[in-house]
Parts: C-alpha cells; structure tokens; sequence
C-alpha cells in the first residue's frame, strides 16, 4: 500500500506541475517582460545589431554579451517565437515537446525537468525556458550560460512582448517587429469581420476531459474570446484557488448550456476528446453547442501556446462565431 | 476466530441496516449535485420510473437529462463499483486468511494501472475507449502473473501473498518508468490512478454487468468454504475441503471483480478493505455473512464517497479515491477500536 501511496503523491506534485506549466500565467514574476536595452536605450534597431544587450526577463534582468549562435530551446512557445524571427539557423536543440517548426533539431530535453548536464552537453550560448524549475537558471549561471524564462503569457500583450524580447536577445529584433506587427493586423481583421459584440453568446473552453479543466473570461485564452465579446461558462465557477482554471462537473456544463464549445484536448495525443466523443457524452446531447454542431476541435498546440500561430486560433474561433450567430 | 466486544446483530437485522445504508445513501446522491434540481420534482420524476406509479414531475427536458442521463448512470456505476471492490476484498481477505488484504492485491491495481498507462501513452491514437479495455486486462494479466509466481506447489498462502507484493511492486516500478518518459500524457495518467466516476454512462453499467454477476455470485457461493478454509488447510482437508481448488476459484473471481471495477473507475482504494471489516463488525467473522452485506455496505459506501466528492468543492469534483481515504480511515480506525481482536 504504502509504495502505492508514495508514487500516488509524487505524481500529483508533478501532475500540478504540469497544470501550471500548460495553462496557468501565475508564474513568480508577473511582470510584463519588458525589453530595454542598455547599450542603446529608446535607438531604433539597426538590425538588432546591439550586442552586448541586458533584457529584464521573468527571472530578472539577464545580459547577453555577443550575438548568440548555439541557442537551446526548452520551450516550445519560444522556439515557435525563434524560427518566427528569423533566428532557426542559431539554435542547435529544442526540447521534446517543441515540435513546430517540423525543421527544428528537437532532442529529448525537457523543459518540465530539464537535466543541467544534458543541456550543458550542446554548449549553449542562450537558453530559453517557460519556467526556472531544477535550478536551471542558477545552474548554468554557474557556467555562464545566460537563460530566458519566458512564461505563460498572461495577455496578448504578454505575448507580443516576448517575441519582441526574443528577437532582441537574438539579433532579430526588426524581424520581430515584424511579427508582431502582422499577427496584430491579422487578429484586428478577425475581429472586424466576426464582429466584437457576441456579449449573448457563451462558450465552454475545455482544457482537459476527466476531469474537466475550463478558463475563465479573465485568462489568456478568456481575453482572446472576448475579444469577440463572448464570456465563459466558467466566470460563475471561478474560485480564488483556481487562478481562472477551475474544474467543472459534466453537471455544471450541461445546465451552463454553452452554445459554443471549443476542444483543446481533441488530438489523439491529448485525449482525443474529439467533437464526436463530446457528442456521445451522456447528456450533453442536449446542450446547444452540441444540438447545433458547434463543437470546434482546436489544433491543441496552437491553443496551449502563445507564440506566431495565435492568428491561426483567432480565425478558428472567429469561424465558429461567425456560424454561431449567423 | 474474532471476539467481538461491540454489539453484534442478529442476521436479518445486519442486513435491514446494510439495505437501508445503501437505499438512504443512493437517494441522497439522488437528490444533490451541481445542477442544483428541485428535490421534489427529482423524487418524483424517479418514481414515475418505477412500473405502475406514474407521478407528474416539472423538471424540464435539460433537468432529466442531468438526472438520467447524467446522475443516476453515476449512481449506478458507483453501487456496482463499490460492491464490486467490498466483494473482492472480502473474498481475498477469506482466501489468504488475512484482514490486511484489499482487491488491489496480487498485482490486480498495478497492472491496471500499467495497462491504462501503456493504453494513454502508446495508444491513444485509437481514442479514449482502449483505456478501460487495458486496464481490465492489466489488471487480470497482473494478477495472473502473480498467481503463477507464487503458486508453487501446495505451499499456501504467504508465497502466494509475497509474490503478488512483489509483481505489485515491479508492474508499477514499470508503469511509473512510462509515465515519467511521456511528460505530455502525466496529466491523463495521473487523473486515471486517483480513480473517478465522472463521466458514467449507461453503456457502462451494461458493459460491466455480465462480469460483475458471473464473479460476485461465485465469491458469494464459496462463503461456507471460506469458513471452512478459516480453520486452516489441514482441516479443510479433513473436512473434504480442496484448498488450493477454493483458493484457484475464489483469487479468479475477485479478480474478474476487481478488474470490472477499475475498467470504469480507475484506482479507488481502501473500499476493499474498510468495508469488509464493517461487515464483521455488524454481524460477525462468518463468510456466508460477510460477503453478501460487504456488497450492500460497500454500494452505499462509495455511492456516499462519490456525492461528497462531487459536491463538496462544487462545481469542480474530488478525486474519489481521496474521499474514500479521508472517510475511510477514521471509520476503520473506530471499527478497529470498537472490536476486542480482529483476527480472520
């Protein structure tokens, strides 16, 4: 029993863990990740020329002294963010999970327990992570590597801000604001064609199945949809302890009848809680999100990430809006 | 042979107090979740189930559907589970002759849950549906491994006993490997182990049903050899007993009992053991007693342990299994305290 037990409690330690690295954006700094530089403050960039560059990340401010050319990844929002800005050429591995761009050199690092020494191995110039955990940041200051902790957006701007960072820790931050510059038009233009008053419209965000794991309208991915002007089911659920990821009974959603539902577990590596699994589930056959056949299977990537794709995720849910209210 | 100290019922009355546990627990479950349902349209609309009564409910389409669709395959599940578990940890206990035996033993959790594990990680291309298929098969494969390494010869039950501790050990020293390498499926891993019956359908219930009588109704004809075997295996045989036969029959049925339950439910533990010892301490050590009221003391035990954990931090849920530690063990403890020498 008691081994059972043992196992059982180290699972849920990691398991919160993961919880917290997928959705949640309560990471120690909250900060927004504001990019300055110390060399040449306010300077328009010349190419992003200016090495060396001091950044103030989620783990405080961090110097890059030259141009970095042997980058690891262990995030894969920031290797999204890398290749995004033109910077794919410098880095020589991205974790397990980082698997867009298909070109980039994915090893079996792990951001969730990265290992010093098998990051070590590859001689990195620059490590980005989402979170600092196994003493990462202290123990490659050790050997001087500097490291980014780039967490869970928590707003778009959020978003925007790493990609400008990530740009300027690399020598791309022109590139960068390129980026930027087109997801924001390309997200203005979803918003102006679906409309940005659905405020009657409510929607159910499923994270996980078993349990079921939702966001609330005041999350990252709350904050997108509402751009529409759409609000969660989950809003009336929202305990101080959920950090707006609270759990809800198969009860609760059927009586909340949503009249959208967005899955971001539907791909077989996720749960594959696919439209048709959601549709066979008991009961819910009589939620209008189900009746209507507006139950939206999200590329799950996509819609855990925060990186250049996030133009692809509006237009999917501004999509389903379009259909739901037309 | 157990002295109880505490007042022990005669036979009929042990079981109106089972039955009546069971009945008051499903109606109370009945009546409570997040929905919030008015109470007197839910007990009408359920009695206007039953043959003959018809009863007018104003409980709205969306109401019923949350009722019967939602609630009451939960609450059925959870009766079948819970007998289902309280049988086979009745059973295992009488077999091994050991109070501290539970229907996880034998490798029957850790396979579970190494099947459900390789099910996430290698499988969940063919979708959520293959996990309880796994996990029934892991769950009996372990046992079956377990058996084979330790029934050697006629030597009795503590080989056997080791030998299911130690394939329990490597089978989850396995599943726990598996899990660490696949970072991406922890959450679906870990939310399977803790066990829960969220998400009940009836198609469940029917699939499981077939398995649960042919298995609850050879545990429960074997109760006089049970009693039997309690003497030891000298007399058994004396008596015309064939232990290692008893032994062989009685492992395989609560095996297939406990493999039907975790296919639906996933790990709950400390049921098959808490509920067993209630059952003697209603009536007394005798098999022919314990494992039929383990079945209805342990129907409205989980059906009670899964209305708190799916109302108590509403409208999220509670992994089951916690409830059934966090009330079970100060249960088991008074049980304990109350009874003078439990000894089996």
């Amino acid at each position: 029993l008691i081994p059972r037990i043992c196992v059982a409690a180290a699972i849920a330690a990691l398991a919160a863990a993961v919880l917290a690295g997928c959705g949640s954006a309560s990471t120690p700094s909250a900060s927004t990740p504001s990019a300055s530089t110390a060399s040449s403050p306010g300077s328009s960039p010349a190419a992003g020329s200016s090495f060396p560059v001091t950044l103030t990340a989620a783990n405080g401010s961090v110097t890059i002294k030259a141009k970095p050319l042997r980058i690891v990844s262990l995030a894969p929002t920031a290797t999204e963010d890398l290749y995004a800005v033109g910077a794919g050429p410098q880095v020589v591995a991205v974790d397990q999970n980082s698997d867009y761009p298909t070109t980039a050199k994915r090893t079996s690092l792990s951001g969730l327990t990265p290992n010093l020494e098998a990051i070590a191995k590859y001689s990195p110039d620059l490590v980005i992570s989402y979170q600092d955990a196994n003493g990462l940041v202290a123990g490659l200051k050790k050997v001087g590597v500097p490291v980014l902790i780039e967490p869970a957006a928590a707003t778009l701007a959020d978003a925007y801000a790493q990609i400008d960072q990530i740009g300027q820790a690399t020598g791309h931050l022109t590139q960068a604001h390129q980026v930027v510059t087109t997801m924001k038009a390309r997200i203005a233009a979803e918003v102006r064609q679906a409309g940005s008053s659905h405020q009657g419209i409510e929607y159910y965000w499923e994270l996980t199945a078993k349990p079921y794991y939702s966001v609330t309208s005041s999350t990252f991915i709350g904050q997108i949809v509402g751009l529409f002007g759409l609000k969660s089911i989950a809003d009336a659920a929202d305990k101080a302890s959920d950090g707006g990821y609270p759990q809800l009974s198969p009860e609760y959603i059927v009586k909340a009848q949503p009249q959208i539902i967005f899955l971001a577990d539907n791909q077989a590596a996720d749960g594959g809680q696919t439209p048709a699994v959601v549709a066979k589930r008991p009961g819910w056959s009589v939620i209008p999100a189900v009746k209507d056949g507006e139950v939206i299977g999200l590329n799950d990537d996509i819609a855990s990430r925060w990186g250049p794709r996030l133009p692809q995720l509006v237009e999917q849910i501004a999509q389903a809006i379009e259909r739901a209210s037309g | 042979v157990t002295r109880a100290r505490g007042r022990r019922l005669p036979a009929a009355r042990a079981y109106g107090v089972a039955a009546a546990f069971l009945v008051a627990a499903t109606l109370v479950s009945a009546l409570v979740g997040a929905a919030d349902l008015n109470p007197l349209d839910t007990i009408a609309a359920l009695l206007d189930k039953i043959p003959f009564v018809h009863l007018p409910s104003s409980l709205s389409s969306l109401d019923r559907a949350v009722l019967f669709d939602i609630r009451m395959p939960r609450i059925t599940l959870a009766i079948m589970v819970g007998a289902l578990l309280s049988v086979a940890g009745a059973g295992y206990q009488g077999v091994f002759r050991n109070p501290l035996v539970d229907s996880g033993l034998l490798g029957a959790s850790s396979g579970a849950g190494l099947g459900a594990t390789l099910a996430i990680v290698y499988l969940g291309q063919q979708g959520p549906e293959v996990v309880p298929i796994a996990a029934f098969a892991g769950s009996l494969v372990g046992v079956a491994i377990a058996y084979l390494s330790g029934a050697v010869g006629a030597s009795g039950t503590a080989t056997l006993l080791l030998a299911g501790v130690a394939v329990g050990l490597f089978l989850t020293a396995v599943q726990t490997y598996i899990m660490q390498r696949s970072a991406q499926d922890l959450q679906q891993i870990y939310s399977w182990l803790l066990g829960s019956l969220s998400g009940a359908t009836w198609s469940q219930v029917s699939e499981i049903l077939p398995y649960a009588v042919v298995s609850v109704a050879i545990v429960l004809l074997h109760g006089r050899h049970l009693d039997v075997l309690s003497v030891g295996d000298e007399e058994a045989r004396a008596l015309g007993l064939h232990p290692a036969r008893v032994r062989l029959i009685v492992v395989a049925a609560c095996a297939l009992a406990a493999a039907s339950a975790v296919a639906v439910s996933g790990l709950i533990g400390f049921v098959g053991i808490v509920v067993p010892h209630a059952a003697r301490r209603l009536a007394g050590p005798s098999y022919r007693l314990v494992l039929p009221l383990s079945l209805l003391v342990g129907a409205g035990f989980l059906v009670l342990a899964d209305t708190l954990a799916r109302t108590v931090v509403s409208p999220a849920e509670l992994p089951i299994g916690v409830v059934t530690a966090l009330i079970g063990s100060p249960v088991f403890i008074w049980i304990l305290r109350s009874t003078a020498a439990v000894r089996t």
